[in-house]
């Protein structure tokens, strides 16, 4: 396991509200490292920093060990880091070819090329296992859990080295829940390094291999998934309990 | 680790998909078609005059300045931005062309083309305004509107008019030269072959892509209507001078937009923007540049459009491009379909847009009914556009919360 992003004492604060305070954090390739904590606790604005959103006030992005700045999530994107935002980011007025695409159409010349775009929809859909009645509809017709899809389909596009999924199967069904876990599953066989944002407990158990628990910004300490219990993660989580073994308290 | 199993999806699936892609653009477009027939047919009735070769030619002529006008306007709107200052942008690019023409000695070229780039300036202003500094555009515009009529004034001197020579070529472009009757009816053959071959091409590449596709029945639809369409135009409009020039350069405008609108990276980035701004930006969609291009577009359109009407004119005064023509042309946009709250519409709303708007202000003057009513009629038509526009989107946002 080599580490692919590594966060070195990053800070970052929206005016007096301070969302992630030194954090020191490392990403490996053929991993999933799943982050939790309470609303607020900075999960997101952490996804933010990987993914080029927001741009660390204090501390280091680092990609392969080289100090990287990313300014915008298209920088990102041409790391090899791709990123499913918890609020989608899905162009409602867009149809879902036009969305997966989004920012890295396919082109002959000047012009789109819709038939070969509207084959690898199809394509990655059918990878997904995903439910869309037509890929030629705008999103906003869609249903909660296949806009979710839709999102999910469009990271992976482009085959990023490391995938950044914030609560990705919030507002999804049991079948389409245990979908995308198994392909976070299938994602870590093939050499990615995913980041796995969630509130669930039991999804994160299920398929992450190291927990990292957030509180108010700090990084609270991180955990091996094999060995660690509910309570000790929900411990620290809320602060009840202080970690205890199986655990690296910083 | 189950293996990824095939989606379900039904052919009818796929071919309501193929349905819905192949009918979409023009879908929007029926409902403004249908008024506009309408309209026609109620003008003809009250005056029979409104039906002649001749009325009807001048209608096109008069249609192309707003229309161009109309068509950068639909371009910021799909952006979802908004552009106040058209009409005192193209009443600067006409004083330009004619103080330059007859203070100045340029030729006329020479002073379209300063015309156009002092628009595209000033386009790039704002856009460099509303996107870098994140100024809002209806304001940054409004203030422009207020600017750019003053430097108008200005160019134009002490007597606030001058006149371009009636042997111009730019005159002439707009009043006096049409396109031969043969040219024509070639010209429209092309026209029709070609959609038709980009038609059937289009449906082999997705055959052989094994995705949907319509019937080659189906494909030959649109080129037949056109065909008729064009036809028609042609066939009647030839009875009086014919089609005009600057119409020609219209309609082509509108063409080539919409080509890029819909075929090109630049036009889905300028739907994505327009749709959802924070979205576009997290899927990597250069922003900036794309609000930039929209801006720069509309105003050198404006200024085209102002050219135009210096030209159909053969003067510039300070009234060009005054008075609520800046609304006329954004309201032509939105009674063509083009959605005020971005991301929706197409080139093609400029056209029938600024027909309807025209075939009214036209109508009702045959009529010999005034201003007053004109504005009062075309008021209304925009209300109803605009209630359209919005029972639309509340439409679509209902469907959006529907989880
Ligand atoms: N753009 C912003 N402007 C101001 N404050 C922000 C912004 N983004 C986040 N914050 C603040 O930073 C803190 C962490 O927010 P963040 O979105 O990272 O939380 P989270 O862990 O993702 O929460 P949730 O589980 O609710 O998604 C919060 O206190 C929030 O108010
Ligand atoms: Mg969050």
């Amino acid at each position: 396991m080599t580490a692919a992003i590594t966060l070195a004492g990053v800070s970052k604060s929206f005016g007096a509200a301070q969302a992630l305070v030194d954090v020191d954090l490392e990403v490996n390739t053929h991993e999933v490292l799943a982050v939790v904590g309470d609303n607020g606790a900075g999960k997101s604005t952490l996804a933010g920093l990987l993914s080029g959103v927001h741009t660390p006030d204090r501390g280091q992005v680092r990609i392969d060990g080289e100090p990287v700045h990313l300014t915008s999530p298209a920088a990102a994107r041409r790391e090899g880091i791709a990123a499913v935002f918890q609020e989608l980011a899905l162009c409602d007025n867009l149809d879902v070819v036009e969305n997966l695409f989004l920012g890295h159409e396919a082109a002959a010349g000047i012009f789109l090329d819709e038939v070969s775009m509207e084959r690898q929809a199809w394509e990655l859909l059918d990878q997904l296992a995903a439910r869309v009645p037509s890929v030629r509809v705008p999103v906003a017709a869609l249903s909660g859990g296949q806009r979710r899809t839709i999102a999910i389909a469009r990271a992976l596009l482009g085959d990023p080295r490391v995938i950044v999924l914030d609560e990705p199967t919030t507002a999804l069904g049991i079948r389409q829940t245990a979908q995308v876990l198994t392909l976070v599953e299938r994602l870590r066989e093939r050499g990615h390094a995913v980041v796995l944002i969630s509130h669930s407990i039991t999804d994160v158990q299920a398929v992450a291999d190291r927990i990292a628990v957030l509180r108010l910004g700090h990084l609270i300490g991180e955990f091996d998934a094999e060995t660690t219990t509910t309570e000790d993660l929900l411990g620290a989580i809320t602060g009840a309990v202080a970690p205890r073994a199986g655990g690296r308290a910083s | 680790m189950t293996t990824a199993r095939t989606a379900p999806r039904t052919d009818g699936g796929r071919i309501s998909s193929a349905w819905q892609t192949w009918t979409d653009g023009d879908h929007r477009l029926a409902p403004i078609a249908g008024a506009l027939v309408v309209i026609w047919v109620a003008f003809g009735i009250a005056n029979p005059t409104f039906w002649t070769p001749e009325n009807l030619v001048n209608l096109s002529l008069q249609s192309v300045s707003t229309g161009v006008i109309a068509l950068g306007i639909v371009i910021v709107l799909l952006a979802g931005q908004i552009d106040l200052s058209v009409g005192s942008v193209s009443g600067l690019a006409a004083a330009i062309v004619a103080v330059g023409a007859v203070a100045g000695d340029w030729p006329v070229a020479l002073g379209v083309v300063v015309a156009l780039v002092a628009g595209a300036l000033i386009g790039l202003l704002y856009g460099v305004l509303v996107a870098r500094f994140g100024l809002p555009g209806f304001v940054i515009t409004l203030a422009g509107l207020l600017v750019v009529a003053g430097v108008q004034w200005r160019v134009l001197g002490a007597d606030g008019s001058v006149n371009l020579p009636f042997d111009s070529w730019l005159v002439k472009f707009n009043q006096a030269w049409f396109v031969p009757d043969g040219v024509a009816w070639v010209g429209a053959a092309v026209v029709v072959a070609g959609v038709a071959t980009i038609g059937i091409v289009e449906r082999r590449r997705r055959v052989l892509a094994e995705l949907p596709a319509p019937t080659v029945l189906g494909v030959l639809i649109r080129p037949a209507v056109l065909a008729v369409l064009l036809a028609v135009v042609v066939g009647y409009l030839g009875q009086a001078r014919g089609i005009g020039y600057s119409v020609v350069l219209f309609v082509v405008l509108v063409a080539v937009t919409d080509v890029l609108l819909r075929r090109t990276r630049w036009g889905r980035h300028v739907r994505a923007v327009g749709g959802d701004h924070r979205a576009s930006l997290l899927a990597g969609v250069p922003v900036r540049r794309t609000l930039v291009s929209a801006f720069v577009a509309c105003s050198t359109l404006a200024a085209l459009g102002g050219v135009l009407a210096a030209g159909r004119l053969a003067a510039a005064n300070q009234g060009t491009g005054g008075g609520g023509l800046f609304l006329t042309a954004i309201a032509a946009a939105v009674i063509g379909g083009t959605s005020l709250f971005g991301g929706r519409g197409s080139a093609w709303s400029a056209l029938l847009g600024v027909l309807v708007i025209q075939s009214i202000a036209n109508g009702l003057t045959l009529l010999d009914l005034d201003a007053a009513t004109r504005n009062i009629v075309t008021g209304l038509v925009l209300a109803f556009a605009v209630s359209i526009d919005t029972l639309l989107r509340q439409r679509q946002q209902r469907s959006v919360t529907r989880v």
